[in-house]
């Protein structure tokens, strides 16, 4: 992995493991051992067959073997609009959902961090979307909740002049994207409400008896120091979400047409409706470049948010 | 908003307005928490639905509730229910078994260049799995674990690991120093130092470490899905053949959406407070 070569700053008090000897050196490395060849074996090895995939024709509905093509494989991959497509679709869904999921996360968790009759309750309410399996999740929204003739949300949105309009068709993408934000909202409201009880209440004090206003305490002294809780809200929301596979397969099966097609459901249908192993194999070396390229921001910043400051 | 503490010789009728914001606050947090949980709660009535009554128009609120569902739901959910609590189970603990002594070496005696480790580990969690599908097909297919248990169990473990990894390490940062010297110098080894010091302090820490495993190994479709068929179908699977090609089936899908999602949810609400710091991979105290 290329990713590594960024690494943090190194942390303010280093520890110098004092004159480690050949024999302590190996007691430190032992219980580390496990889990390092276990990551590298099971994550690592399927890349490394993806990238020697990606050169080869194969089909794995026909007994012909695999055989060397060259770069054929990649030409179509960046030559088909299908995969172009689904970049865009994907980068769309992750950006939208991500940034909306936070702003309602930050809304509601400053709603909850006043105290109220029932906080834990609605607090609890509001945690579950989250906790729900996501397939099952898609398809209550695709049935009872967004079903044309029978849905809940017709129904709810009858007073506003909706009339058994069907979301899933005609509005799949939109569709899609509001249940990756219902269901993160709550993922990003419990980090921001974290962020938010662990400001010192001195300084909210200290900046009423200022005579500041509530608007002006929280853009100069809430918002800076929700700031890495905001990042790493976003990281790890968009690490999960750019995969999202359930709400796709299960809502709109990518469609109407490939409206709703993201990436992960792109290879999907590569490997099991057109069984196109080299295919499919090309378009994950270019996804997983893509992401490499990505994640070396992402893990910069992630060293930044978690600042190493203990150890 | 104007629902500011105030002191007990404030005007009367500045108390009033104060008041007031509170209740307008605490209304609209409420009306919020409901919408949210709306979908969960319509799921949930449905699933008590004879079918006729779950496709009307407008939708039935009133209904005389029926377990049908539910026993259709049980009368066919026990391999699925099995492999689940299989795959589930035996990943969990295969992530303990390997992330504890992980994270002692990436913390407590830690190794040369062990930031190095930490974010090797996290940046396999950002490898799109995804993009290995086809591939990972084939090898399964050719070591013979295609449509296993123990490839789902081996997948959740790699899936997992990352996160556990870094969520135990946070807690081992929090053995008081003090303690860990005190037991060096009453000679105990490395191996007394970890049962006898690290293990009690963390313990707490790994039961919340093993639920968020628990959560995201339950849940997972896309592998299952790709990797399995009959022999290892897992709850998310169970769902998906609930739907049914024609015919009425919102009742029953709720049904069995209902019994795979509860689990998670009850667990989720049991350790709220330890979710926050599980999702943020120890970032969170």
């Amino acid at each position: 992995m290329t990713v590594l070569e960024d690494l943090a700053p190194p942390p303010k008090v280093e520890i110098k493991p004092r004159e480690i000897g050949r024999r302590e050196l190996w007691q430190r490395r032992l219980p580390l051992l496990p889990a390092l060849v276990y990551t590298i074996v099971v994550t690592q090895i399927p890349f490394l067959v993806t990238l020697w995939y990606s050169f080869q024709n194969y089909f794995w509905n026909t007994p012909a073997p695999a055989h060397f093509t060259g770069l054929s494989n990649y030409t179509t991959v960046f030559t088909s609009p299908a995969f172009r497509g689904a970049l865009v679709r994907s980068v769309v869904m992750t950006v939208t959902a991500v940034i909306a999921a936070m702003i309602l996360g930050v809304c509601f968790a400053v709603l909850l961090d006043r105290k109220f009759l029932g906080r834990g309750i609605v607090r609890t309410l509001m945690i579950t979307p989250f906790l729900v399996m996501p397939a099952a999740a898609a398809l209550v929204w695709a049935g009872p909740m967004l079903d044309p003739n029978f849905g809940l949300v017709n129904w709810l949105l009858q007073p506003f002049g909706v009339h058994h309009v069907a979301w899933l068709s005609t509005h799949a993408l939109g569709s899609v994207i509001l249940v990756m934000i219902w269901q993160w909202t709550p993922f990003m409201m419990l980090i921001v409400l974290a962020g938010l009880q662990s400001q010192p209440p001195e300084t909210l004090e200290a900046a009423k008896v200022d005579g500041a206003g509530a608007f002006a305490t929280f853009r100069e002294l809430t918002f800076p120091h929700l700031r890495p809780y905001i990042e790493l809200g976003v990281l790890l929301g968009a690490i999960y979400l750019v995969n999202v596979f359930d709400a796709v397969r299960l809502m709109t099966n990518g469609g109407p047409g490939t409206a709703t097609t993201n990436l992960p459901f792109y290879l999907y249908q590569e490997v099991n409706n057109a069984f196109d192993i080299g295919g499919a194999a090309a378009a994950g070396v270019v996804t997983v470049i893509l992401t490499i390229i990505v994640a070396t921001f992402a893990l910069r910043m992630f060293a930044r948010v978690f600042q190493f400051e203990e150890a | 908003m104007t629902a500011v503490p105030l002191r007990g010789d404030a005007p009367a009728s500045l108390r009033v307005r104060a008041m007031s914001g509170q209740v307008g606050w605490a209304v609209l947090a409420w009306v919020v928490g409901i919408a949210f949980f709306l979908p969960v709660l319509w799921m949930v009535i449905t699933a008590f639905k004879p079918e006729s009554a779950a496709q009307t128009w407008p939708p039935k609120f009133i209904f005389s509730p029926t377990l049908a569902q539910f026993r259709l739901v049980f009368s066919g959910w026990g391999p699925y229910v099995t492999h689940s609590l299989i795959a589930t189970t035996v990943s969990t603990v295969l992530v303990l078994a390997l992330g504890v002594p992980a994270a002692y070496a990436l913390s407590v005696h830690p190794v040369p260049r062990w930031r190095d480790g930490l974010f090797f580990f996290i940046s396999t969690k950002m490898l799109p799995i995804v993009a290995a599908i086809g591939p990972l097909y084939v090898l399964a297919l050719h070591v013979h674990l295609l449509d296993s248990i123990w490839l789902l169990i081996i997948l959740y473990t790699a899936m997992n690991l990352p996160l556990a990894i870094w969520l135990i390490r946070s807690f081992m940062l929090e053995v008081p120093k003090e303690m860990l010297e005190a037991a060096e110098l009453d000679g105990a080894g490395r191996l007394r130092e970890m049962t006898e010091v690290i293990m009690p302090v963390i313990s707490p820490g790994l039961v919340s470490t093993a639920l968020i495993c628990v959560i995201f190994a339950w849940n997972e479709l896309f592998l299952a899905l790709n990797l399995t068929v009959t022999n290892a179908a897992t709850m998310p699977m169970f769902l998906i053949s609930s739907v049914p090609q024609e015919g009425l089936y919102l009742a029953h899908l709720s049904a069995a959406a209902t019994v795979a999602s509860i689990p998670v949810i009850i667990v989720g609400w049991i350790a709220q407070r330890s979710l926050v710091r599980g999702l943020s991979m120890g970032a969170i105290k």
